[in-house]
């Protein structure tokens, strides 16, 4: 196959980007897509350019660590994948492809194609976890979890922060991503002890990260390579709003030591 | 240099809780006055950064990725391994000992292995009260299921993505010490060296990945949590990014590297379609439950199904080799690892190959189909299935699977003593990156088992104890061995940046992967490892001379980054291949040709090889210098591997 891309190009965050044209030339279609980007940055390579920078790893759907908007879609037209497990029979010979980063305030670009997450981790930091320490805890099985629950909540604890939910919602909202982390916790015995606060707590810190407001649009659901549901973002209201009316604690005095 | 690896005297089943008991403590009030430097936050450094900064050290923790969530033990599929004995089936700690130190092939220490089994009983219960969300039965009781190895159900598991549940409960414990102040965390940072001040590690050079500054960070103790390096064979399941540097290095500065020959090859991966290929994909081992795996018996027929004139449905039930079920009729398709992926290798040799390449053999789900019926199967099997779906566009439903083994797991590392401290005193190798636990060969689960025990429930125990001896006293930064090892990082990083030469790095790592692959692989012999070493003295030589490297420092540049990577991947390859062509038994994923039973099996040496091989750098260009830590047996009985 041969492709025309239109990839962005943007040295670092406060430099101006633009998108840049380049072939990429006998594509067998049982490349990946991110294959496909290699043999183009090696091409690049060769001929002494700079090679176009994207992020990735594990390169099967589990590390989160790919993104790109292809044609318009997080993560490409499939629904279900990441980057890294789309392959080039997708597409067809003399397609023009167009590869831009996540657009979105809250994830400024790093280089090229990749761009800075960290807004997630700091969310996650708030309380996305139960304070349990290491050593002392009570054995495996002395609480039982019926199996539809503990199911439920590996259903939205797939969820592998890639961004592209922020990446496919004009509001660039993080909700789907931090409602599947209070929903697993929210949903499980072991998280009940700190569930309103955590539900709190996360939020807080994702408004001060800069993401959007959630307006139902299901944008998010539909472009989640995980299939995370938007029910995830009903639960997270519901803890929110029941933290606000009956069980509201001070996390900002806490959290910036008043 | 006489090698001690601490392992205490006494019962098996009293060494670790009498060892603890005679570790030094750090009161809870001095705690606060050391600072830990963590490298890696996979299950091993996750686990490690939680718990120490749990306990009140200040901790430092570092991570290549842009989260520490990436790290590549999200990516385990299968599950992982505990003696709880919750199926009432026989299971025991010893039980779990035996089967591990069996498996390694008897090239494991019997104390370490002893303490993985005996802790591994409280990882379980520490994931599940982080919130780890386990599979469980209908009466709310945690589920588990059968692995290789073993006659029990040991294993816990969350679906195909246990890895990936366990690494964000430990991410999340990690998360709560970040809130708390007590770890500080460094993402998109690559370690680049260790700095060592009189003779014990104070240290470390890291890379910004960002911004290019070589910086130095002290601290009273490093931890080495950076995973293994099957990458040195281009093609395997690991990620992109996983890579040798952190232990290479500190390799070069004084610790000793185990057994490095020790990796293992997976037999059911999906396999390579063209020199484009990036990495291989993992088939869960759970599938040879179900399906068969044969080859065509005739050349004539395996031709045809490469030029695609045949179909594998076509081909007569008389006219398929099940060579597995033919040769080890006990075990059939559930034979070892090692075992099943040599005689794949074997099938390919005689030119019974299939697929486009010819690299491939049949894994035939028919009989299972018809016997349970496809719908059984989707629901026990149906992951998998659109994976493979996804990556070859077959249908495994109508059309045999094709597999071919790949690069996996390396079971060498950073020689380790009892307490996991490596030949340079104060620093620590855990998980993947030591080669303490699994001998020649690793049993399916207990990845997983190794990286949180030493995080969770090792290190908080044995760190304390150096700690105590050293003493509290800050740590120098200006000390000049930090200045010195900073200019060599530096200089390092600028002999990388002037390559300008024709050859892509990339392209040196695909040479230096077929290297490996073909002479340090599935099955090595004198003629090829000396060969091996030749072509990766030259490839060496040539990667100096002609790399491209583009770019500059001061600037995100993966270019960079991947080129110090292979650089130190191709030296690495040769000591592997130092390693294999000493080793001259064949013993669990070491399989040397001259070494085998009249059946073809892997014959071991117990006579002049029941040892640790712990190489020492001994400078730039010199051969590395082997010790010897003999391996004792008090508990177990070794006996021949026989699966036939």
């Amino acid at each position: 196959m041969n492709l025309t891309l239109k990839v962005w190009r943007q040295k670092n965050a406060q430099a101006a980007g633009k998108f840049v044209t380049y072939k990429a030339e006998n594509i067998s279609p049982d490349m990946s897509f991110l294959e496909m980007l290699d043999v183009v940055n090696e091409s690049l390579t060769h001929k002494g350019d700079e090679p176009i920078n994207f992020d990735h790893d594990c390169r099967e759907g589990i590390c989160g660590m790919c993104s790109l908007y292809i044609n318009g879609h997080p993560h490409g037209p499939k629904r279900g994948i990441t980057t890294c497990q789309l392959h080039m029979r997708t597409f067809h010979d003399g397609e023009t492809i167009t590869i831009e980063p996540w657009r979105a305030s809250a994830f400024p670009i790093v280089k090229d194609l990749a761009v800075d997450r960290s807004a997630f981790d700091r969310i996650q930091q708030a309380g996305g976890y139960v304070s349990v320490n290491t050593g002392g805890v009570p054995d495996g099985n002395a609480i039982a979890i019926p199996k539809v629950i503990a199911d439920e909540a590996f259903n939205s604890a797939t969820c592998i922060g890639c961004g592209a939910c922020v990446a496919a919602c004009k509001n660039a909202s993080a909700m789907l991503f931090v409602s599947a982390k209070v929903t697993q916790l929210g949903l499980l015995p072991q998280g009940q002890p700190e569930r309103y606060r955590r539900a709190q707590s996360m939020v807080a810190q994702m408004d001060e990260e800069g993401f959007g407001n959630c307006t139902n649009t299901g944008a998010c659901e539909a472009e989640c390579p995980k299939e995370i549901k938007l029910t995830n973002i009903a639960r997270m209201n519901s803890d929110f709003l029941s933290a606000k009316l009956f069980r509201q604690e001070e996390i900002h005095e806490e959290q910036h030591g008043g | 240099m006489s090698l001690d690896a601490k392992i205490p005297q006494g019962p098996l089943a009293e060494k670790w809780s009498k060892h603890k008991f005679n570790l030094k403590l750090v009161n809870p009030a001095n705690k606060r006055k050391y600072d830990i430097i963590i490298v890696g936050t996979g299950l091993a450094g996750a686990s490690a950064a939680a718990s120490l900064a749990e306990l009140g050290y200040n901790v430092k923790s570092f991570c290549f990725q842009d989260s520490p969530r990436r790290a590549h033990s999200i990516a385990a599929q299968g599950g992982i391994n505990a003696a709880k004995n919750y199926q009432n089936d026989g299971d025991s700690v010893y039980r779990l000992f035996y089967d591990t130190i069996k498996g390694g092939d008897y090239r494991a220490r019997e104390g370490n292995v002893y303490r993985l089994a005996e802790v591994s009983v409280n990882i379980i219960d520490q994931c599940v009260a982080q919130g780890v969300p386990f599979a469980r039965e209908y009466g709310g009781l945690l589920d588990n299921r059968s692995f290789g190895g073993s006659q029990v159900s040991r294993t816990f598991y969350a679906r195909g993505q246990t890895g990936q549940q366990l690494l964000l409960g430990a991410y999340s414990a990690l998360n709560r010490q970040i809130h708390a102040g007590k770890v500080k965390m460094y993402t998109r940072t690559e370690m680049l060296d260790v700095v060592v001040v009189d003779g014990h590690a104070k240290g470390i050079v890291t890379r910004n990945m960002l911004t290019g500054e070589i910086e130095t960070h002290a601290g009273h103790a490093v931890l080495l949590c950076t995973g293994g390096y099957s990458n040195v064979f281009y093609l395997s399941t690991n990620a992109i990014g996983s890579n040798v540097t952190a232990a290479w290095r500190a390799h070069k500065r004084g610790a000793f590297f185990g057994n490095p020959c020790y990796t293992q090859i997976h037999p059911t991966c999906i396999p390579v379609t063209g020199d484009h290929q990036s990495k291989l994909t993992l088939m869960s081992e759970s599938l040879r439950n179900d399906g068969r795996v044969w080859a065509p018996k005739t050349v004539e027929l395996a031709e045809q199904l490469r030029k695609g004139t045949l179909k594998a449905d076509q081909i007569k039930e008389d006219d398929r080799d099940y060579f597995l079920e033919r040769k080890y009729p006990a075990f059939g398709n559930l034979v070892p690892r090692d075992v099943a992926s040599r005689n794949a290798k074997e099938m390919v040799e005689d030119g019974r190959g299939v697929g486009g390449s010819g690299f491939a053999v049949f894994l035939d789900f028919a009989d299972a189909i018809k016997r349970l019926g496809e719908e059984t199967v989707k629901a026990k099997y149906g992951n998998l299935f659109d994976m493979y779906i996804q990556i070859t566009d077959e249908n495994p439903y109508k059309q045999p699977m094709r597999i071919y083994p790949a690069v996996h797991y390396t079971m060498g590392g950073l020689w380790v003593d009892y307490n996991l401290m490596t030949t340079i005193p104060g620093l620590y190798a855990l998980g993947e990156c030591n080669f303490s636990d699994h001998g020649a060969n690793r049993l399916g689960a207990s990845a997983l088992m190794q990286g949180l025990s030493d995080g969770y429930f090792v290190i908080p125990y044995t760190l304390g104890d150096y700690l105590a001896n050293i003493g509290p006293k800050k740590v120098d930064t200006n000390h000049p061995a930090f200045e010195q090892t900073q200019k060599d990082v530096i200089e390092h990083v600028n002999k990388l940046l002037a390559l300008k030469g024709t050859k892509t790095v990339n392209e040196y790592h695909r040479d230096l992967g077929h290297i490996m692959w073909e002479y340090c692989g599935m099955a090595r012999t004198e003629e090829g490892l000396k060969k091996a070493k030749g072509l990766i003295q030259a490839l060496k030589a040539d990667f100096w001379k002609n790399a491209i490297v583009t770019g500059e420092n001061e600037e995100v540049n993966a270019s960079l980054e991947r080129a110090g990577r292979i650089a130190d991947f191709i030296e690495l390859g040769e000591l592997m291949v130092d390693d294999a062509l000493m080793r001259e038994e064949s013993c669990g994923g070491h399989f040397r040709v001259e070494s085998q039973t009249p059946d073809g099996e892997a014959k071991r040496d117990d006579e002049n090889f029941a040892f640790v091989a712990a190489w020492e750098f001994k400078g730039e260009n010199q051969p590395e210098v082997l010790n010897k830590e003999p391996l004792v047996f008090e508990s177990v009985h070794l006996s021949q591997r026989n699966y036939a």
